[in-house]
């Protein structure tokens, strides 16, 4: 019964909509726009709108229920659940890399957490939903795109020097050894944007978080400091799992006994 | 005692049949050719005898021993390989040719460097110190080769070696190779799909027919230079019809 009394509560919040429809009227402009120079999106403008709304405001709801139960018990299952999500989505990008799903799964999951028990243990932030939830959200979605990173341009990289790789392996060398050259640039390849972002950070664009929470009434100085834990948390999220994700990548891609494993037909196959 | 012994090898890829059944034996100080167009699968022979690919256990043997109960690492020092593609490493020509070793934690004199790039007939002063990536093709496969005798190898695969360069490097190539077999002993497993190149180098053919030994023979017997290129090839590869010129492609049903 409480949950529904907090639903309720909640739908009255929905205060906001004519700002929200107003807003909208952008999109109506970007539809006509696109209807004039054909580029034939209003369908997809549509589409994606709508469902922007819904998800965000199913989201919300979700939120308000989770932070008014304030248990521990519901933000993780939350967090688990968005660890879920992210792992398949970045596991269907990663579509070259075997067991894909399973090696986003392990590197979002293991750098997340890693991240966030750093930062609780420290005591950077409390373990109450209306902390980690954000926080959690943004290290999950970073993590995401870096895994997907990571995954594809190993895999593609593998594929690609696979005529160096085998003879390296034909010389002795152990597929660790024979893949560091692309183990090492998958993983500067998903950590060099982040590490950019935090050198010219304020200089270029206000981050996210800083904007959400000038926007929400914060002095500039209070957003400021929160930024940077957010920048240095990601940094090392996106290192952990990007470290993770190459690791299991190359793993896929090797037999035990150091052979590349033949994913796509070999040139002379028959 | 054959330094390359297979027995009843048989493989396969992506549910195909490869190889079946095959048997034979490399003597050592022997030029073995396998000859055969692109698309036959005669690589997968090549890449059983080093393990880049597993064969079945109990079915190819290096000085007696069954390569499956050895660690790869240790069967690829002893049993080198040469790609169609030389594929050099970032660094100088010295790092390429100090790789193996490199990997094992030894460091390859600077002295034993250049001796090795002697064998292969690079001798410009000032070569290994130069960038792998400067080389010309023909130079680049010497590098792979001189690469691969720095692990102090028994057997050197060779998969198509030439086939990337033109005439003259593809001679000189050949010849480094025949020397290398006459002074150090080097035992040449050797892909190729020129029947040219086989009489030139080959002491014994394998003549395989959709995976399975049609026939090993010497070079000479098989390859007749009274037969025409085309022929000796369709022959070499078990198209009997390649044999009687009028028959070949009429009722032998074999799509290519």
């Amino acid at each position: 019964m409480d949950v529904l009394n907090e639903l309720g509560d909640a739908l009255a919040n929905l205060n906001d909509l004519p700002r929200i429809g107003l807003a909208l009227a952008l999109v109506a402009i970007a539809a006509l726009i696109s209807r004039w120079q054909q580029a034939d999106l209003e369908t997809d403008l549509l589409t994606a709108s709508v469902r922007g709304f819904v998800q965000l405001i199913a989201v919300g709801y979700l939120l308000e229920l989770v932070f008014n139960q304030d248990s521990p018990l519901w933000t993780t299952v939350l967090l688990l659940v968005m660890i879920v999500i992210a792992a398949r989505t970045s596991g269907r990008r990663g579509k070259q890399t075997p067991r894909a799903t399973w090696i986003a799964l392990a590197s979002i999951g293991v750098g997340s957490v890693l991240t966030l028990a750093i930062l609780v243990i420290a005591g950077v932030f409390d373990y109450v939903p209306d902390a980690i939830i954000p926080i959690g959200g943004m290290i999950i979605g970073n993590a995401m795109t870096t895994a997907s990173q990571v995954m594809n341009r190993m895999s593609d990289d593998l594929l690609e020097g696979r005529n160096q790789i085998e003879s390296m392996l034909a010389l002795g060398a152990t597929s660790q050894q024979a893949s560091l050259i692309q183990f090492r640039r998958a993983l500067r390849n998903a950590m060099i944007p982040h590490i950019d972002t935090t050198k010219t950070v304020g200089l270029i664009k206000l981050p996210g978080a800083m904007t959400g929470m000038i926007l929400a009434g914060a002095s500039p100085l209070e957003a400021v400091q929160l930024q940077l834990i957010v920048m240095y948390m990601l940094v090392g999220a996106v290192t952990f799992t990007g470290l993770i994700a190459a690791y299991l990548t190359y793993r896929a891609f090797f037999t035990g006994a150091h052979q590349l494993k033949p994913l796509r037909p070999l040139p002379d196959a028959g | 005692m054959s330094v390359v012994e297979v027995r009843h090898l048989s493989l396969s890829r992506g549910g195909s049949p490869v190889l079946r059944d095959v048997s034979l034996a490399i003597e050592k100080g022997e030029v073995f050719m396998r000859i055969g167009p692109s698309g036959s699968g005669k690589s997968s022979l090549l890449r059983c005898l080093n393990r880049l690919e597993e064969p079945p256990p109990g079915s190819v043997f290096f000085n007696g021993t069954d390569i499956t109960t050895r660690p790869v690492t240790e069967i690829c020092c002893r049993v080198g390989m040469v790609f169609q593609q030389a594929a050099m490493f970032p660094g100088t020509v010295g790092d390429n040719v100090a790789y193996g070793p490199a990997m094992r934690g030894e460091t390859l004199p600077p002295e034993r460097v250049r001796e090795l790039l002697d064998m292969v007939a690079l001798d410009d002063p000032g070569i290994a110190e130069k960038s792998a990536a400067e080389l010309s093709g023909g130079q680049a496969q010497r590098v792979t080769i001189a690469r691969a005798l720095a692990n102090d190898p028994a057997v050197l695969l060779l998969d198509e070696p030439t086939s990337a360069l033109d005439p003259i490097a593809t001679r000189a190539i050949e010849e480094t190779l025949l020397g290398l077999r006459d002074r150090i002993g080097l035992t040449l497993v050797w892909v190729s799909h020129l029947v040219d190149q086989a009489r030139r180098v080959g002491d014994r053919v394998l003549l395989l027919n959709e995976g399975r030994v049609v026939r090993i023979a010497s070079a000479g017997e098989m390859l007749d230079p009274e037969l025409g290129d085309e022929r000796a090839l369709a022959f070499a590869n078990g198209d009997e019809a390649g044999l009687n010129g009028d028959q070949r492609g009429s009722d032998h049903g074999r799509a290519e």
